[in-house]
């Protein structure tokens, strides 16, 4: 449909795009693999030379990482579980018809719009903390002991701030996933008697599975990175019970200044997020030619 | 309305969804509230709702004790100006794929997508040692040039999706019209794409002002924007409820209106285009 | 001065030729309609010549001068799209005055050319409207006012009036054909209707499967159809074919009779063939009859509309002797 003039023209006007991304991905890329290899230290200038798969084995056989590890996995998991069925459940009633639509979707989205640390901060002091915090207050009000969730839960912690702030990502994909299946085919299904809880079986919940499937991946992108909910609320701590990988990374590069065992944790975090990647381009690649 | 469900059934769905909403605002509603009580009130037991004495003061106090207008500024800067940046490369590269694509174009396309998939931490040491020795920490532009690169798939994705709505006949007309190809993108493409590009924007800059990976680690106190302000209240000697939420609230409401208009285009640009 | 010359123009999609070959010589003012069946590859042609696409092989000349790898901005060829491809973001004022833009005009000059286009157009009162607020017909008249604005070398229509009704298609039909009498500028018009063909243009291409089956004027093609494609495209109702013995008669592979070429009797005997009428289309000028004629098939004859016939009837016919076309057996005329 175009002349080779034109697909000259249109590989001039794609390349700055394609070189910067390229080098984008490549150089600092191709430098972690290569400091992971290395020993190398800020702190410790007589460190230097070529360290094998000692970086790797420092890293991974650090107990820290098997438990950073755990811990990505109950963060990706967690937020996951409760995101996909809260998503599900409150687009099912926003679905439904009711007063105040307009209003509802704005009051459930906004969550998304907070920026991570304030999220982060807005939990730990104004909810979850023991002596003024709102869920405080509650236990208090109930005659119970209030809990330090960051001293005696962090994890979970955690996972309920980001939960909190993806419920709405969720919400809103799956909802529109849910208009989009035409009033016809839901009035189609009502005449043939369909049950509600048939419906939801053979028609809504079918129809929604894609979307489900890529909230799912998009998610999971975004949650292996999670770190300024972390950062700001417990540090990683208590020792390493709430660090993830992305924050262990951080914590051995930067704050401890070890890059090459930095490095070694961020070609691992490369690889995990790799796995997933396979499996998100398949299902988006599969939604580009329709 | 094809469902009539009887009246009961929606007063309790109203109920329901009310009740749930609202749940999931009220840490918002906090801080709103919050924003405008004294220190004191902000920590009492029994917690009051609304404000008893209603101030401004933490405002005033936020700006005087941390500079936050030069945080939101470096915001502003660093959104506004890397979205722009990312839509002056991103136009002709979707043009291309949009309207000249080639066999490989798909591939393209999903490279890019897959540079989104690069974990952040991948790369953090050699950018943080890059920008250490270019002089690049803690600077605007350099908080800029990274925030362009990690939202470029998205923009072109994004106008990708909108520009293939477009019939190519017109582009086509403006070539027959003696239109080279400046003025068949600046003069009829663009015009066209308004709104398309216009959500793009909108989503963009709601991704970078919130962005909280880089804006910390590579920013101390001169380039720092609001995300990196906010976290530097997480140390506790920093910490007074009331301005806490006066800073919070300041943070985050530019951005919660802008959401608010952009609840669509959002879907569609963080699926890819996938979900519509 | 507007002459078009294609030598041995090709065209693939990558592994698919669609044009094999083809060399035309359209001459500077002629009204030239590319007629064939839909996806036989006109509108390809057409962008080859307008330099939309590209020629896999050949040259297209311009007045002589070679411009095979022109873009089509620099042809100074103006197109009217099927679609209208009107620019939307714009005015029908800035429509019009878009390619004068374009060519740098000055802002005056642009002025009055508009203004005079729209009143040749009968667009004066919706200047100022967006093409969405005008109707198909306005729309096509916006599209034609940006192509003449600009005088350019040829005009290139792609099915312009595919998208109206039939009677606003009629008018319009008689704008475009007085349009190309006042400009006298050579254009090129393609449209599967043969109807539009034979009463639009000066000479007609007829294309199946991307070659030029014959090109003539609309009577040569009708009275001396060089196959037995062109034979069935052009005319209607179509001609009827008899193969078999009956041509044989004729010394032929097949022959061809046109519907209005028939004597037609209702007397018993009184005819050459003889048949069963099936349907009869009475259109008050003319009754066209689809006969079930005996051992040779269903054929269509046209009569006069003041006879009545009714579905049994019984009708005899003579092919007129000196308009029955002979064909070979690779469907070549003899
Ligand atoms: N860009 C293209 N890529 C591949 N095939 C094409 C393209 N454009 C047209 N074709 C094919 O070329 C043939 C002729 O198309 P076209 O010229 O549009 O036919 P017409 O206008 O006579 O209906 C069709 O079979 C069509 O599928
Ligand atoms: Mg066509």
């Amino acid at each position: 449909m175009a002349t080779r003039q034109t697909r000259t023209l249109a590989r001039t006007m794609m390349a700055p795009a394609v070189i910067l991304l390229f080098i984008w991905m490549i150089v600092p890329l191709v430098m972690t693999i290569w400091f992971s290899f290395q020993n190398y230290s800020l702190i410790n200038p007589m460190m230097t030379g070529f360290a094998g798969w000692g970086n790797y084995a420092y890293v991974i056989g650090d107990p820290s990482f098997t438990q950073a590890l755990v811990n990505t996995l109950l963060l990706v998991g967690g937020v996951l579980l409760i995101t996909v069925i809260g998503g599900t459940f409150l687009a099912l009633l926003l679905d439904q018809p009711i007063w105040g639509q307009g209003i509802l979707r704005i009051l459930v989205i906004s969550p998304f719009f907070v920026m991570p640390p304030v999220a982060a901060l807005i939990w730990k002091n104004g909810f979850m903390h023991p002596g003024y915090g709102m869920l405080g207050h509650l236990w208090k009000a109930f005659g119970l002991q209030p809990v330090d969730w960051f001293a005696q839960y962090p994890l979970f912690s955690v996972i309920v701030i980001v939960a909190w702030q993806w419920l709405p990502f969720a919400t809103l994909i799956l909802l529109t996933a849910l208009q989009s299946l035409s009033e016809e085919q839901r009035e189609a299904a009502e005449m043939d008697g369909a049950k509600a809880i048939n419906r939801f079986r053979y028609i809504i919940l079918p129809h929604m599975a894609r979307a489900i499937t890529i909230v799912i991946l998009i998610q999971t992108i975004f949650l292996l990175g999670i770190f300024a909910e972390i950062r700001v609320t417990t540090g990683g701590g208590p020792g390493y019970a709430s660090t993830n990988i992305a924050f262990l990374v951080f914590r051995t590069g930067i704050l401890s200044n070890d890059i090459g065992a930095g490095s070694a944790g961020g070609v691992v975090a490369v690889i995990i997020a790799n796995v997933v990647a396979i499996f998100l381009m398949r299902a988006v690649g599969k939604n580009l030619d329709a | 309305m094809a469902r009539t469900a009887s009246v009961q059934t929606k007063i309790g769905f109203t109920i329901l969804a009310w009740a749930v909403a609202l749940l999931l605002f009220s840490p918002i509603l906090w801080t709103i509230v919050t924003a405008f009580k004294t220190e004191a009130e902000a920590i009492a037991a029994p917690p009051t709702f609304l404000p008893q004495t209603f101030t401004l003061e933490n405002f005033a106090d936020v700006q005087g004790r941390s500079d936050y207008i030069k945080h939101a500024w470096n915001s502003i800067l660093v959104s506004v100006g890397s979205t722009l940046l990312g839509l002056v490369i991103a136009i002709p590269a979707a043009w291309s794929m949009a309207f000249a694509p080639t066999k490989r174009t798909k591939d393209i396309l999903m490279w890019m997508l897959s540079t989104k998939m690069m974990p952040a931490v991948g790369v953090l040491i050699p950018i943080y040692l890059i920008f250490r020795d270019l002089r690049l920490l803690d600077t605007v532009h350099g908080l800029t040039l990274i925030m362009t690169l990690i939202n470029l798939p998205i923009i072109i994705w994004m106008l990708y999706t909108y520009f293939k709505e477009i019939p190519v006949d017109i582009l086509e007309a403006a070539r027959m019209d003696g239109a080279e190809l400046y003025d068949e993108i600046v003069h009829v493409l663009v015009p066209m794409a308004v709104p398309g590009i216009a959500s793009t924007l909108l989503l963009n800059v709601i991704l970078a002002w919130n962005e909280a990976f880089w804006t910390i680690t590579l920013t101390s106190g001169r380039a720092g924007t609001l995300t990196a302000f906010i976290s530097s209240f997480s140390s506790p000697q920093g910490l007074f409820l009331a301005k806490l939420s006066a800073a919070s609230l300041l943070a985050i409401a530019p951005i919660l209106l802008l959401g608010w208009f952009s609840q669509k285009q959002l879907v569609r640009g963080l699926t890819f285009g996938a979900v519509k | 001065m507007g002459s078009i010359t294609l030598e041995h123009v090709n065209k693939s999609f990558g592994e698919v030729e669609i044009i094999p070959d083809i060399s035309l010589d359209i001459k500077d003012g002629e009204f030239v309609v590319f007629v064939g069946p839909s996806g036989c590859g006109k509108s390809t042609l057409l962008r080859l010549i307008a330099g939309l696409e590209d020629t896999t092989s050949g040259h297209i000349k311009l007045d002589g001068q070679d411009v095979t790898d022109a873009p089509p901005a620099r042809r100074g060829l103006a197109m009217v799209f099927q679609s209208y491809a009107l620019y939307p973001h714009m005015s029908v004022r800035d429509n019009i005055a878009f390619p004068l833009k374009m060519a740098k005009m000055p802002q005056a000059e642009i002025d009055k050319k508009v203004e005079y286009a729209a009143r040749t157009l009968n667009l004066g009162s919706y200047l100022d409207r967006r093409p969405r607020a005008l109707s198909g017909g306005q729309r096509q008249r916006v599209a034609i006012g940006r192509a003449i604005v600009r005088e350019p070398k040829a005009f290139l229509f792609d099915e312009p009036l595919s998208n109206l009704d039939a009677a606003l298609r009629v008018n319009m039909r008689l704008e475009i054909t007085e349009l190309h009498q006042q400009l006298k500028t050579t254009m090129i018009y393609v449209t599967h209707d043969q109807v539009e063909a034979m009463t639009m243009a000066d000479r007609i291409v007829v294309l199946n499967a991307g070659n030029v089956e014959q090109f003539g004027s609309p009577l040569d093609l009708y009275k001396k159809p060089a196959n037995r494609f062109v034979a069935g495209f052009i005319g209607s109702p179509r001609m009827n074919f008899v193969d078999g013995p009956e041509a044989e008669k004729h010394k032929a592979h097949s022959i061809g009779v046109r519907p209005e070429h028939f004597t037609l009797s209702t007397t018993a005997g009184a005819g050459q063939w003889s048949g069963t009428v099936n349907v009869a289309e009475q259109l008050g000028s003319d009754t066209f009859l689809h006969v079930e004629v005996d051992g040779l098939g269903l054929m269509t004859v046209r009569t006069d509309g003041d006879r009545t016939f009714a579905h049994g009837d019984k009708v005899y016919l003579t092919p007129d002797p000196n308009r029955i076309y002979r064909f070979d057996a690779a469907g070549k005329a003899i």
